[in-house]
């Protein structure tokens, strides 16, 4: 009976905003399709009508069906019976139900069964099935690869493949191999192209493959023999019904642990090579990565909305001291610093997720007519923006998702260390996200550029110029002071002019403009709707605090203090 | 050859969430405090009437339901789910009906349909819980029927095989097609409504509904016919008028009261696994869980 979109407004809102109108007229080419599809939309209003409507369904799915089976599939996960992954029996029902409702390949354009939604729609179903259980997101949000399929593949191959991913079935994305995590450069997966038959064959090994056992995978392999670094890897499809892949374990893992976590060996396994040689991981990998890192910013924000929720529903129930925890201050502190969190996350994730539909959208666009200059201007400005925002999203939200469900689980006390709470779950599921898909670390290296080139800053004052109600105007005054801040910790930093010395501040840095960033857009939701209020303050007053203590922190920082940073790992050393 | 399935479905006040407002102090249910929607076991016979469409090619689904205006939304939410179309049968001389006089005006609905192979309805609506509808069409129908259906196996050379959920287990049971089946409650549960299909017959409105809507609008109804949901009156079909509503229906509500539950009856359980297992599916049953 529950719906986990009805009964969140903060969706509706964020779905709402302002942009959406340029997004939507951009996706749906002025409506183009209206008289082709008996599903396309008349107009604009007809458009967000459907998505709010379709994330109705997704809403009730998620409530009735996803979030009871979570603590079941937690329990029995996956297994391999005859080379074959079994998912847990509630995934399975998961998926059955998402696979009727047509939810599987949502942003696909309707030429090849997809419901050519912008990527706002998508990343708010994928906020709304985090929340129900984080670890059946990665199956069903895996449908991302199609998204990579559609942009850099052959019409053939788009023709034979995208319709079975918006039909229901699964995909995957293997890439990691055992000596091959961060540095995804280092990937050996051998890719062999045989004259005679005119096709491509891959061997090797795959290892920690979400879904490995997917009936489309996309795999990163050397095609270019001999070659060392990423430019001889190459993209290609690899289609299971050939079955030429083992499946030679499942991960025990901590968390997630309905997604079956697969090892995988390639024996001359026949595959398709995906657009040009070469491109595999420079162009391609890059795009499917982004994605996933969007995504992985939409798990931790459903994830630490569904641990928020049952904190406050603890606290209110909980009585200690002849009255409800939830009001002692040492709780109801918690609880705010965590909502703060989450609302700013969220509008993160959403702003984000606008800056990447639109230049996408141009990116479509452009393979159907030549754009104007107006418009590659635009699509280059929000492009560069998605760049540096993506990063900065998965690296903070993951970071809050896993404070959030650590908080959470302090407010149940001795309860919540039991298994008889769902956020026993939710905090073994949190610990991944700042982990796959880049760690923190990586994030934050992709980040530091917009530091440097001053990309955060430049939004940071179109934030400041947005109208604001004269109510406001104090936070304003209190982010202009966090920038100026900033500003001089950054000059600080790049002022030494050492890469290492950068690299070791780069997280703080990194940080502060988030805080600065994440303020300006609870500041602006506040303006939308006064309900975002509190967060805000929470938010502005939280950020001040922490980014003074990082400026001061480089402000009394050498570059020769590094050396106290160097372990000696001797000691250690068994 | 496809079948013809005609589902009959009902709007009720969703009394499974009852609050303090839910009744009002005449005794009588506050329809106002409670969310109208589509009755839960019709929606266990939707998905038996979806699963034969599927089976058997070429097979229609057609939604039936009586009730007022709004109840168009029960239409929709068959066509949201895989239904072809559905047919609102609405006006005032049907008001007050009791069972007797609904099955009659809903055996007279399906008797202009015509050449029905399947009739499918729960076992019984949530406001009322009479479980009396099925089986006086089936008779006014002069048709066979089926109750407490859970699973209808086959549909074809004219017999339909179906499982029955009984008290102390399953039976199957044959009989001749055209029938009446009633579905229960433990049967699988409506596939969820479908984004396309939703966005395709999100549009479609009764001709009461479409009264205040724009040009624009019309001329759209006017290219996609199946945005159109039949509102049937009772000019639209054929009846005998003293039998519809008011003066259709013998049943005389004479009183009705406030019920305290008081613990007498008791019962002693063991805690072995059978007791507890039958413990909850009556809790379940009699709507104390879930």
């Amino acid at each position: 009976m529950a719906n986990f979109f009805k009964d969140n407004p903060d969706l509706l809102f964020h779905l709402k905003h302002p942009l959406m109108k340029k997004i939507v007229s951009l996706k749906e080419r002025d409506f183009q399709d209206r008289d082709n599809y008996d599903y396309a939309p008349m107009d604009f209003e007809d458009a967000m009508d459907s998505y709010e409507k379709v994330l109705e369904i997704v809403g009730e799915i998620c409530g009735d069906i996803v979030a009871p089976n979570a603590e079941d599939v937690d329990a029995e996960g996956p297994k391999i019976v005859n080379n074959e992954v079994i998912y847990a029996k509630g995934t399975q029902e998961n998926l059955d139900a998402l696979v009727k409702a047509g939810l599987m390949g949502i942003t696909l354009p309707r030429q090849y069964d997809g419901l050519n939604f912008p990527i706002v729609p998508y990343t708010m179903a994928a906020d709304i099935v985090s929340r129900a259980d984080a670890g059946f997101v990665n199956i069903w949000g895996l449908q991302d690869c199609a998204e990579t399929i559609n942009e850099f593949a052959s019409e053939d191959q788009k023709e034979r493949f995208l319709p079975r991913i918006a039909n229901g079935q699964t995909a995957a994305m293997d890439l990691t191999e055992p000596d091959a995590g961060s540095d995804l450069q280092a990937v050996q997966l051998k890719a062999t192209y045989d004259e005679g038959s005119k096709k491509w064959y891959l061997n090797g090994v795959k290892r920690f493959i979400t879904n490995g056992d997917g009936n489309v995978s996309l795999v990163l392999a050397r095609s270019e023999a001999g070659t060392s670094d990423g430019r001889g890897l190459s993209m290609f499809i690899y289609d299971r019904d050939h079955k030429a892949v083992k499946v030679r374990r499942i991960e025990n893992k901590m968390g997630i642990k309905g997604s079956p976590t697969c090892e995988l060996v390639f024996k001359d396994a026949p595959a398709e090579l995906v657009g040009n040689r070469k491109m595999g991981l420079i162009k391609y990998v890059m795009a499917l990565m982004n994605g996933a890192r969007l995504g992985i910013g939409a798990q931790s924000v459903g994830l630490a909305e569904g641990a928020y929720r049952e904190a406050v529903d603890y606290a209110n129930e909980r009585k200690q001291f002849g009255k409800a925890i939830i009001e002692f201050p040492a709780v109801y502190e918690l609880l705010a610093n965590m909502k703060s969190k989450l609302d700013a996350s969220r509008s993160l994730l959403y702003e984000t997720s606008r800056f990447v539909d639109v230049y996408k959208a141009y990116m479509h666009i452009s393979s159907e007519r030549s754009l104007s200059k107006e418009e590659r201007a635009d699509m280059k400005y929000y492009q560069r923006l998605a760049d540096f925002f993506t990063p900065l999203l998965k690296g903070m939200s993951s970071e809050y998702c896993n404070q959030i469900c650590y908080d959470s689980q302090q407010i149940h006390g001795g309860s919540g260390f039991m298994k008889d709470y769902p956020i026993e779950r939710m905090y073994r599921d949190a610990r991944i996200t700042t982990i796959y898909e880049g760690t923190t670390q990586l994030q934050v290296i992709a980040a530091i550029r917009g530091v440097t080139t001053n990309a955060f800053l430049k939004r940071i004052r179109e934030y400041e110029e947005m109208p604001l109600k004269p109510e406001l105007h104090s936070y304003r005054r209190i982010l202009i002071g966090m920038t100026e801040e900033y500003e001089k910790a950054v000059k600080r930093v790049v002022d030494v002019d050492n890469s290492e010395y950068l690299d070791f501040h780069a997280r703080r840095l990194v940080e502060m403009a988030g805080h600065i960033v994440m303020g300006y857009l609870l500041l602006h939701d506040t303006e939308r709707n006064a309900k975002f209020r509190m967060s805000t303050d929470v938010y502005i007053k939280h950020g001040r605090a922490e980014n003074r203590s990082r400026a001061d922190y480089i402000a009394n920082f050498d570059i020769d203090d590094l050396g106290y940073f160097k372990p000696d790992s001797s000691e250690v050393e068994k | 050859m496809g079948l013809k399935i005609i589902v009959l479905a009902k709007q009720v006040p969703d009394t499974r969430n009852v609050g303090k407002d839910a009744m009002k102090a005449d005794g009588t249910v506050n329809r106002a405090a409670l969310e109208a929607i589509f009755n839960p076991e019709d929606m266990n016979a939707l998905e038996q009437a979806l699963r034969l469409k599927e089976k058997y090619k070429g097979s229609k689904v057609t939604l039936l339901t009586m009730g007022p205006g709004r109840a168009a939304d029960i239409i929709r939410e068959g066509l949201f789910r895989g239904a072809d179309d559905g047919v609102l049968l609405t006006d005032r001389a049907f008001a007050g009906s009791d069972t007797l006089a609904t099955s009659y005006a809903i055996s007279c609905a399906i008797n202009k349909i015509k050449e029905v192979d399947i009739i499918v309805a729960g076992r019984q609506a949530i406001d009322g819980d009479t479980a009396q509808v099925g089986p006086q069409v089936a008779d006014k129908m002069n048709l066979p029927q089926v109750t407490y259906a859970e699973e209808i196996y086959s549909a074809e050379k004219g017999k339909i095989v179906v499982k029955r959920r009984l008290d102390r287990g399953v039976e199957k049971v044959e009989a001749p097609l055209p029938c009446v089946v009633t579905v229960n409650g433990s049967a699988p549960a409506c596939r969820p409504r479908a984004a396309k299909l939703l966005m395709k017959y999100k549009h479609a409105k009764t001709i009461s509904e479409r009264q205040n809507e724009s040009e624009d609008y019309l001329n759209l109804v006017n290219d996609r016919p199946y945005l159109n949901i039949n509102e049937w009156t009772v000019n639209d079909v054929e009846t005998d008028d003293n039998m519809l509503g008011l003066s259709g229906s013998p049943t005389k509500v004479k009183k009705i009261e406030n019920v305290v539950f008081q613990a007498k009856e008791t019962k002693v359980l063991s805690d072995n696994e059978g007791d507890i297992d039958e413990l909850i599916k009556e809790l379940i049953d009699n709507h104390t869980l879930g």
